[in-house]
């Protein structure tokens, strides 16, 4: 069902290349090909190209945006093997608090009990949660002729809760005076797997829509007898084969669908990188965590200008510290390079994702630069 | 199936016999080969023991489970009962074997007489040929199918359906847009299991004593009525135990089930809505990728009321085949 491991064939490279094992806070972590390894010297460290082997799993959402990463780093790197399962968030929390994985993607952060895991396996050091990847989650829409709708956060929960029936509701209507809406019956798609995005989703209109999502945030949708389908792709061809219907999917998917603007504050805020990756840095870290944990409390209910407030962060589970000094270099500089501009771009283009903003990549830096 | 069963009793009658004419220590191929095929019928039924034990032995920390540790997770009731849980999903389970049961038995036994007593022998062959080629293509092959392709052409059939028939409980409306629903469901599965009920049919059809055939036919019978005096009296059993295997089939199944229907927990008889039913297989496949360990166990305890299903339809199976088994074919 799901895809195997994936492997990438080592590509060969040209000339020599030599990364400094323990260079700290290079924002060019794949180093220049060109680089003369005397240059390292004063440095005392070895000059050493990387090699070695990498296993991660995790969060299926970060699979492009991994593939990617991974592609790019071994181009670097051509003696290093990085392997990620998309096993899912919950296999991805265990399988590294049961040290069976170097690093995992999760889209849910580690809870109590799993944190405490997690510090036992990362022994002496301790564990990190970075927010490495950032993914708007579109609210998309069949509705042939209209590509962009504007929603208030209580139209589209009432849409996604069975109480707006109809494309031509006074609701979407008033919001919408330009567009000619058709009387045509909303179709609300959901997930029928538990998922992040659902997570998020529900998570953003408990949030931001006041009373008017009566649900919890969870995984598992939680209004019955709805269309619903497996994964993304699911829920994006069930949308694509029915007119009138509606989801909510990672925006890269979505395709050909129309799209909702949100509104947020007094404006209607289509979605866009730059804009979510926005509300992650308006929102404040969670509190009661680790130093080495950079868990934010999304603030879906934020007014605050020209940000898009429904985004899926997935964070990347490591090791403050690991047994075998070569995987902890390894780790280090493939943290490195997720994070970086070159990284980032890689997973935008790849993915969709929103890269992170350079405050955030200080942060995140701190934390990668002091694994070993 | 029971030809074999019958072979296998009567051997242990005749296997003495050569052994003994040839004397002791000199037919060790014999022995052998009455070793291995001991083994293999052992192997089978601890392979069956074997399944049954890791299921009752990972499903152990679910059934054993309070309440409260259950409703933590996101997909079970919140009252956290698993029987409420799982009893649903049997519902869906058997409610759509049943339906690709009812579509797909009647067509196959037409299909089957037709191969067997109808068409010309050319035309018989090449048709026999080609329903075991259906029996080979992969369910995800049949998921994408009638998902992408199906589905849509189905939706103007279960609009109208619903519209006309719609006071009877079954075809209650508005039918669902898409129409991924277990009306659809069922006529997929119906189409999967078509193959190996046909073949099995076929092949008993064909067994069919010819003096019984030419018998009605002297007796001045036409082909309809000796096909019905002689070959489906005769065939009756075999053609059940087709159907079993058939049920077998659609109880399992899984892709096709995952990427058609809408799932939802209730015990509703709404074919054509959408969010009613769930199927056991196709649930253990949505769910397991992002279940936890408690829930990976939940979901081996719904795999074990699907053993416990499956094992029930084969044992009824059997003892309906055992009772007809004196008027049929199968002796």
């Amino acid at each position: 069902m799901k895809p195997h491991r994936q492997k990438f064939g080592m590509i060969a490279a040209l000339g020599a290349l030599a990364l400094t094992l323990a260079a700290c806070g290079s924002d060019d972590p794949t180093g220049d090909a060109t680089t003369d390894p005397t240059t390292d010297a004063e440095q005392g460290t070895s000059t050493e190209s990387l090699s070695g082997d990498l296993v991660g799993a995790g969060a299926s959402s970060q699979e492009s945006a991994m593939a990617a990463w991974v592609a790019g780093f071994q181009a670097a790197n051509p003696d290093v093997t990085i392997s990620y399962d998309p096993v899912g968030s919950g296999g991805g929390r265990t399988q590294f608090t049961e040290g069976a994985t170097d690093f995992g993607g999760t889209d849910a952060a580690l809870d109590e009990d799993e944190w405490a895991l997690a510090e036992t396996r990362c022994e002496p050091g301790t564990a990190a949660e970075l927010p490495l990847y950032i993914s708007p989650i579109a609210v998309a829409f069949n509705l042939p002729g209209v590509d962009s709708l504007n929603m208030s956060a209580e139209t589209i929960a009432k849409i996604f809760n069975g109480e707006i029936t109809s494309w031509d509701a006074p609701e979407i209507a008033d919001a919408n005076p330009d567009v000619e809406l058709p009387a045509l019956a909303i179709t609300p798609v959901n997930r029928s797997d538990e998922s992040g995005t659902t997570k998020n989703f529900t998570e953003y209109l408990a949030a931001a829509a006041a009373g008017a999502w009566p649900h919890e945030a969870s995984g598992d949708w939680p209004v019955s007898g709805t269309q619903s389908a497996q994964g993304t792709s699911g829920v994006i061809q069930t949308t694509q084969s029915a007119e009138g219907a509606i989801t909510y999917a990672d925006a890269s998917k979505v395709g050909a669908l129309g799209t909702v603007a949100v509104k947020v504050g007094e404006e209607y805020v289509p979605y866009s990188p730059e804009a979510a990756a926005a509300v992650v840095d308006a929102s404040p870290l969670a509190e009661g965590r680790a130093e080495t944990s950079l868990v934010r409390e999304l603030e879906r209910d934020t007014t605050a200008s020209g940000v898009y407030p429904i985004v899926l962060v997935s964070y990347t589970m490591a090791c403050t510290q690991y047994a075998d000094a070569e995987t902890g270099a390894l780790v280090k500089a493939f943290l490195t390079y997720m994070a970086s501009e070159e990284g980032q771009q890689a997973a935008a283009d790849a993915a969709g994702s929103a890269p992170i903003s350079a405050d955030m990549r200080a942060a995140v830096m701190e934390i990668v630069d002091a694994i070993a | 199936m029971s030809g074999q069963r019958l072979q296998a009793e009567a051997e242990p009658e005749l296997a003495p016999a050569p052994l003994s004419v040839r004397g002791g220590g000199h037919d060790r191929a014999g022995r052998v080969f009455r070793w291995l095929a001991t083994g293999s019928g052992v192997l089978i039924l601890a392979v069956l023991a074997a399944v049954a034990g890791f299921l009752l032995l990972e499903a152990w920390p679910a059934l054993s489970a309070s309440r409260e540790d259950l409703a933590a997770i996101s997909w079970i009731p919140d009252d956290g009962s698993l029987l409420g849980y799982v009893g649903p999903l049997v519902f869906g389970t058997v409610l759509a074997a049943i339906l690709a049961l009812l579509l797909a038995v009647p067509v196959a036994i037409g299909i089957a007489l037709f191969i067997s007593h109808y068409a010309p022998r050319r035309l018989a062959d090449v048709l026999g040929y080609l329903v075991d080629l259906l029996a080979a293509i992969p369910s995800v092959v049949y998921g994408l199918w009638g998902g992408l392709w199906l589905a849509p052409k189905l939706q103007g059939v279960w609009g109208w359906l619903s519209d006309n028939l719609g006071f009877i409980p079954l075809f209650e409306g508005p039918a669902a847009t898409p129409p991924r629903v277990m009306m659809t469901v069922g006529v997929v599965l119906a189409v999967m299991i078509l193959p190996i009920v046909t073949a099995v049919s076929r092949e008993v059809f064909l067994q069919t004593p010819r003096l019984h055939e030419e018998a009605a036919l002297a007796l001045g019978a036409t082909r309809w009525e000796m096909v019905r005096m002689a070959v489906l009296p005769f065939g009756r059993s075999g053609v059940i135990s087709a159907s079993m295997l058939g049920l077998g089939r659609a109880l399992g199944e899984t892709m096709a089930v995952l990427m058609i229907l809408s799932p939802g927990l209730t015990y509703s008889w709404a074919l054509l809505m959408a969010g009613r039913h769930q199927t056991i297989a196709a649930n253990i496949a949505l769910q397991f990728p992002e279940a936890n360990p408690l829930g990976v166990s939940a979901l081996i305890a719904t795999g074990l009321a699907l053993f416990v299903i499956t094992l029930l339809v084969n044992m009824a199976a059997r003892w309906v085949v055992s009772r007809r088994a004196a008027f049929s074919g199968a002796n």
